[in-house]
């Protein structure tokens, strides 16, 4: 099996969905012939032509009112927000355009080819406008899909699944894993479910959930604290709209304790959602205070990022205070 | 790579050298002007355009009077602006793709959309194909290439660059007709849809329906420049400012851009200057913001009033023909809005449908649950209420409701 880092995996995805499917047309800012200012489009112009895979002009509420347009008609659109940071002017269209337009049109029309990838979080000196993670302002959209990727190998397993899904889906890809993250990636086609968590660890004495680049932080969080013999069970949520609140529920109701770590901001943050959800159905099993370690209620700031994250040692001693309450 | 001539002296340009006309064919009494040629126009066609403008008026004025009654939540009349939207259609392939905002019913009437399928949507009854889930005049069509409308104004003026675009790539030889009105071409989106166009090359027809108004913004407030049609010159596109009120102007401007974005696969903007003669919706009293000497002198240049004196010239309408088809038109949409009115509204489970393409099990928790809560509570949800199945308790609900 050949080893790939993440941009190889997510390139490998696109090329096997635009050589199967005519109707799959790659484009965004710098996705041409340069192939994306992470290289995640590399070498597609050259193999599909200029009419499947282009630059926009720089305008990104253009490019997501383009891609619904083209979903509408039947085409399936792969659009390309070159940082999420920038996903903000297209707001409006994820929002009020792409997330209802089954619903409001009654099924007569959807634009249920769209795929809207975009890189997304800090921990590589990004500062305010390259760092952050707006995934909970989309967690609050019915119609849409969030699938955010850990590794190469399900960043092109539920990239395939999320172009062929038929809704609109949201791609948060990683970017600080883009190429320190390799891995065995199959090079024949296969997909990964969307809406299914998944259980990375087996573990009796308390659960962590996370997803993307928080993993990783998590893996090392519960290395420490399996040398002290604490026992945990570890879930990537991988979709978090529609998100698989069973998979936790079932977990907690074994563990008796949860810890959500995410890097966007604790307020209104999709922790809060997942702790809520979790005290409502599993209360009775609750041995100690559902815990979210995230950034804090700031903006992603540049020195002090260290500072800022929610790294493995805050992980750390939120598990052991959990496990000690 | 952008080009340009040097100069040696700051002299700057303020867009003044050059003010866009106006193209017109037909006066108001129905005659041409002098050296205009009408286009191209059997008969049937005239009468058929013709009498969708008819219709489309019945069918504001007998709704706004619902409205007033309130037997409707609202409404908004295409009063004034028949001949620039209708025209526009009518130049049309009937396949060609219709992105609108929402005072272009014109287009539908055009097109074949019953008063029955019109009347299904403003009540949103259990046969409206938006299974009643938008506000009153949010129609669409799949069968008749209409995207269905929503409320956020200028959203679909990039999407239907991005539908002319697979159109394009499809190959088959339609185009997507974009309408919006003047201040919607104000939003950001409308330049990201120009600039988009022009760049990529896409048969659409983006078509300003410039009435003077945005709710009560008159234009002067909405714009510095000589309307929205120079814009066009910053993106180099075709462009034509036509007489809205003119239907043979705007029928042969569209036939021609039409051509332009088929044949050529480039963009055409159209600015058809026009009047909104009615309030901006059912919720908007113009009286307070322009003056009734203003409407009057637009009520005289009425685009209907204008096709038909040049239809009774062709010998192809007389006074009679009119009085019946008003009679008759009355008497329908009558007819269909009562039988539209008494329709039971859409079953309680699409709340929930079309969300996604299937219903998430979070959704349909939710569902049961609100199921659940209608039964102790019906009175209080007659609407959801009718469409529960009575020989399932409450109690059935509870135990079924299962989980954790």
């Amino acid at each position: 099996m050949p080893t790939m880092n993440m941009l190889q995996a997510i390139n490998n995805a696109l090329d096997i969905a635009m050589a199967e499917d005519d109707k799959v047309i790659c484009f965004g800012e710098d996705v041409g012939v340069f192939g994306g200012v992470f290289r995640a489009t590399s070498h597609l112009q050259e193999k599909y032509g200029k009419s499947r895979c282009f630059n926009t002009p720089l305008v990104e509420q253009g490019i997501i009112g383009f891609a619904n347009g083209l979903a509408a008609q039947g085409s399936v659109p792969v659009a390309e927000i070159q940082f999420a940071d920038y996903i903000f002017p297209a707001f409006d269209q994820i929002v009020n355009e792409s997330a209802k337009f089954r619903y409001r049109s009654g099924d007569l029309f959807n634009v249920g080819g769209l795929t809207i990838r975009t890189p997304y979080g800090g921990g590589i000196a990004g500062g305010l406008y390259h760092s952050q993670s707006p995934e909970a302002y989309f967690t609050h959209t019915p119609g849409l899909k969030v699938v955010v990727p850990r590794n190469p190998y399900q960043a092109k397993g539920l990239l395939l699944a999320s172009i062929r899904d038929p809704d609109p889906v949201l791609f948060l890809e990683p970017k600080r894993l883009y190429r320190a993250s390799v891995g065995e990636v199959p090079q024949e086609d296969y997909q990964l479910p969307i809406g299914e968590a998944e259980v990375i660890k087996e573990g009796t004495d308390i659960t962590l959930v996370g997803w993307g680049a928080q993993m990783e932080v998590i893996g090392k969080a519960v290395e420490l604290a399996e040398e002290q013999g604490i026992a945990c069970e570890v879930i990537d949520l991988r979709t978090l709209l529609p998100w698989d609140a069973d998979t936790v529920v079932e977990s907690v109701l074994k563990t008796g304790r949860l810890i959500v770590s995410h890097e966007a901001p604790l307020t209104g943050g999709f922790a809060g959602e997942i702790a809520a959800t979790i005290q409502e159905r599993c209360f009775l099993y609750l041995e100690s205070p559902i815990t979210r370690i995230t950034g804090l209620d700031t903006p992603f700031p540049l020195v002090l990022e260290k500072e800022y994250l929610p790294d493995h040692l805050k992980i750390f001693e939120a598990i052991r205070e959990s496990v000690n309450f | 790579m952008t080009t340009t001539q040097d100069i040696h002296a700051p002299d700057f340009l303020a867009g003044d050298e050059f003010s866009i006309p106006t193209f017109r064919l037909l006066r108001q009494d129905g005659t041409l002007f002098e050296g205009a040629e009408a286009p191209t126009l059997e008969r049937d066609q005239a009468l058929k355009i013709y009498r969708t403008m008819i219709a489309t008026r019945v069918l504001d004025e007998r709704m706004m009077a619902a409205q007033r009654q309130g037997r409707l939540s609202f409404y908004m009349q295409c009063t004034g602006e028949e001949a620039a939207v209708i025209g526009a259609a009518a130049a049309l392939d009937d396949a060609d793709m219709i992105m609108s905002q929402y005072r272009e019913q014109g287009a539908l009437v055009y097109r074949g959309f019953s008063y029955d399928e019109f009347m299904n949507q403003l009540f949103g009854n259990e046969l409206d194909y938006g299974k009643g889930r938008q506000m009153p005049i949010h129609y669409g069509s799949r069968k008749l290439h209409y995207m269905t409308i929503s409320s956020p104004l200028a959203t679909q003026i990039p999407q239907a660059a991005g539908y002319a675009y697979g159109q394009k790539m499809a190959g088959d030889g339609h185009c997507t007709l974009c309408f919006f009105g003047e201040g919607a071409a104000s939003e950001g989106d409308f330049h990201a849809a120009l600039n988009m166009a022009a760049v990529h090359e896409v048969p659409v027809i983006f078509f300003c329906r410039n009435n003077g108004y945005a709710i009560s913004t008159p234009s002067i407030e909405q714009f510095a420049a000589d309307g929205v049609a120079p814009r066009a010159f910053g993106y180099r596109m075709h462009v034509i400012r036509v007489d809205g009120n003119d239907i043979l102007a705007v029928l042969s401007a569209t036939r021609e851009a039409r051509r332009i974005a088929v044949e050529q696969n480039q963009p055409v903007l159209i600015e058809a200057m026009t009047y909104r003669l009615a309030a901006h919706s059912s919720s908007d009293d113009p009286s307070g913001y322009r003056s009734k000497k203003e409407e009057e002198a637009w009520r005289e240049k009425d685009p209907i009033l204008r096709m038909q004196h040049w239809l009774v010239a062709q010998g192809w309408w007389n006074d009679d023909e009119e009085k019946s088809l008003q009679e008759s038109l009355r008497r329908e949409v009558l007819e269909t809005m009562k039988r539209a009115e008494k329709r039971p509204p859409p079953p309680l489970d699409s709340l929930v449908t079309d969300v996604y393409a299937d219903v998430t099990p979070a959704l349909q928790r939710q569902l049961d649950r609100l199921k659940t809560h209608i039964r102790k509570h019906p009175d209080a949800y007659p609407k959801g209420a009718r469409s529960l199945d009575p020989d399932v308790s409450a109690q059935d609900d509870a135990a079924n409701e299962g989980g954790a």
